[in-house]
């Protein structure tokens, strides 16, 4: 096929390369992620956390790892095979494959697309498959009922994500997200947009299926939800996928909120320090409020959550993009993109 | 051809396939779910990434989702659905002649389509240019298809409410507004 000739193996080769360069660090930021979250918890519950492996417990994340490497994948003989192994692996490569679009900083971007943002959308409302694929195929009632509560759930709570996004969208007027940064490059849109900022912290929450909306891996009631039959390999891509998402979200918050990876006053001390550092900075500081929210506050009923969702961040979201739109028309403040 | 199209439209082909012909119908929609997803590749490889996202965020991740749920829950055999079909026999080949004659006829007038869709192209992306020409020329049917979504919703709305007796309901700013002064009395009990 003339498709393989010299030119295009090059090209691959090099497209490989970039994309190891970003689940590489991807991957230790996830392995990281989990030995912080134990370590904020234990802080907040007073006690030391994980000490022992390593410096502090630094390589706690690693020793885990290899401990579900060396287990026993166990496929229940009830279930429905091909759909039970395949549903983590959709899990794990939906929460990777988002980190294509994502602008670390000005010139760090895999691929800059016109649809950025609605291509992030898109595959975080895709992401609701691994769940129900997995609480179907493991023919177990737990698992099902906890796929069902998951993606009620995530779908409730992408309309008003969807929201918040036309919000900040109506301001940039753009849908690429290396343009919603440099819009906010006087002011970041947490301050004008506070509300929505709350609105999508809290969305993401739920949209993540963490704490205080963990109800699909309820362990009171539902022992472990949607992966109670998963042991080994087949866990541990949940639970990588569960926490690259959590970084995905926090990192779709730097962007629409926190100004990606521009400094906070645009002045020379400022500069000097390079975008991508402030960029996880402020990831940092958005995921540290998951694992705060975490160890504080107690989990919702189901009820509540979804009167949270449909009667209190729907008509909110939904005021605050009328009003958005009408600011921005009465002040003649709407942008206008030519490119 | 681009190898990418053959790809795609090649499994969208066989996934439409295996919907109608697989024997599990949660299999069918994974199945469909999987056309929607490469029918979305398509879209992309045309230049209209617009409605590529637009396809996966409605269909695929709300639409399809609503679909699955049904499905598990119902929990239809296969021979079940064999002998609803054929009750939809003459319904369905109807729909799926209309639909027919309708390809035939837009890829018979291809040059007219790409005519308009040239004639006023210019640098913007192809989301602003929905926008331009959704927003202005076709603002009114565009409207119109709103409100008929508004009335079917609450047509599903008003057919599926109940109410029931008896439930205890949690109003959470009655709890909330609830004061110590309210709900605590303080009786001294003093000496005989």
């Amino acid at each position: 096929m003339e498709v393989l000739n010299l030119e295009n193996l090059k090209y691959l080769f090099i497209l490989a390369l970039y994309v190891l360069a970003i689940i590489g660090p991807l991957l230790v930021a996830v392995a990281f992620l989990t030995y912080l979250e134990r370590k904020v918890i234990a802080l907040v519950q007073y006690r030391k956390g994980p000490n022992v492996v390593g410096f502090f417990g630094l390589l706690q994340p690693f020793a885990d790892g290899v401990k579900l490497f060396s287990k026993e994948t166990i496929i229940p003989a009830s279930s429905s095979k091909l759909i039970f192994v395949l549903a983590p692996m959709i899990s794990f490569s939906l929460s990777l494959i988002a980190w294509s679009v994502i602008p670390v900083s000005e010139n760090l971007v895999l691929s800059n697309i016109n649809v950025g943002i609605l291509y992030l959308f898109a595959v975080s409302s895709l992401s609701i498959y691994g769940i129900i694929m997995a609480g179907w195929a493991s023919n177990s009632k737990y698992a099902f009922l906890g796929a069902l509560r998951s993606a009620a759930q995530m779908v409730s709570y992408e309309v008003s994500i969807g929201f918040v996004i036309v919000t900040v969208l109506l301001c940039v007027g753009s849908l690429n997200l290396s343009n919603i940064v440099l819009a906010q490059k006087g002011c970041w849109y947490v301050f004008p947009l506070f509300p929505m900022f709350v609105v999508f912290v809290i969305s993401a929450l739920a949209e993540t299926n963490r704490a205080p909306f963990d109800l699909p891996e309820d362990e009171s009631a539902l022992v472990a939800g949607y992966f109670t039959e998963y042991s080994s390999m087949l866990f541990a891509m949940f639970f990588l996928g569960e926490y690259s998402a959590m970084i995905l979200m926090s990192s779709l918050g730097t962007i629409l909120f926190l100004g990606g990876w521009l400094p906070p006053f645009d002045n020379e001390l400022f500069n000097v320090i390079p975008g991508f550092i402030w960029f996880f900075l402020k990831v940092g500081l958005l995921l540290f409020i998951f694992l705060w929210v975490r160890a504080t506050l107690p989990r919702f009923r189901y009820d509540q959550l979804m009167r949270l969702g449909w009667k209190v961040f729907l008509p909110l979201s939904l005021l605050w993009v009328v009003l958005t739109a009408t600011f921005l028309i009465f002040f003649d403040l709407l942008p206008n993109y030519e490119s | 051809m681009n190898v990418f199209f053959i790809l795609f439209s090649s499994i969208t082909v066989l996934s439409s396939v295996a919907v109608i012909s697989s024997r599990n119908p949660v299999h069918s929609v994974f199945f469909l779910i999987l056309a929607f997803v490469n029918s979305a590749g398509i879209f992309v490889l045309a230049g209209a990434e617009f409605l590529a996202m637009i396809l996966l965020i409605v269909y695929v991740g709300a639409v399809a989702v609503l679909f699955l749920f049904v499905v598990m829950m119902l929990n239809i055999g296969v021979d079940e659905i064999k002998v609803q079909a054929k009750k939809y026999m003459f319904s369905g080949f109807l729909v799926a002649l209309i639909l027919l004659l309708e390809l035939i006829f837009s890829f018979s007038n291809l040059d007219v389509i790409y005519q308009t869709s040239n004639s006023n192209f210019n640098k913007l992306s192809n989301t602003h240019e929905i926008g331009k020409v959704l927003y202005t020329e076709y603002f009114l049917p565009f409207q119109i298809a709103g409100c008929i979504l508004l009335v079917a919703m609450l047509g599903a709305i008003i057919l599926t409410l109940r109410k029931r007796e008896g439930v205890l309901r949690q109003n959470i700013t009655e709890q909330v507004s609830r004061e110590k002064k309210d709900s605590i009395e303080i009786i001294k009990v003093g000496k005989e």
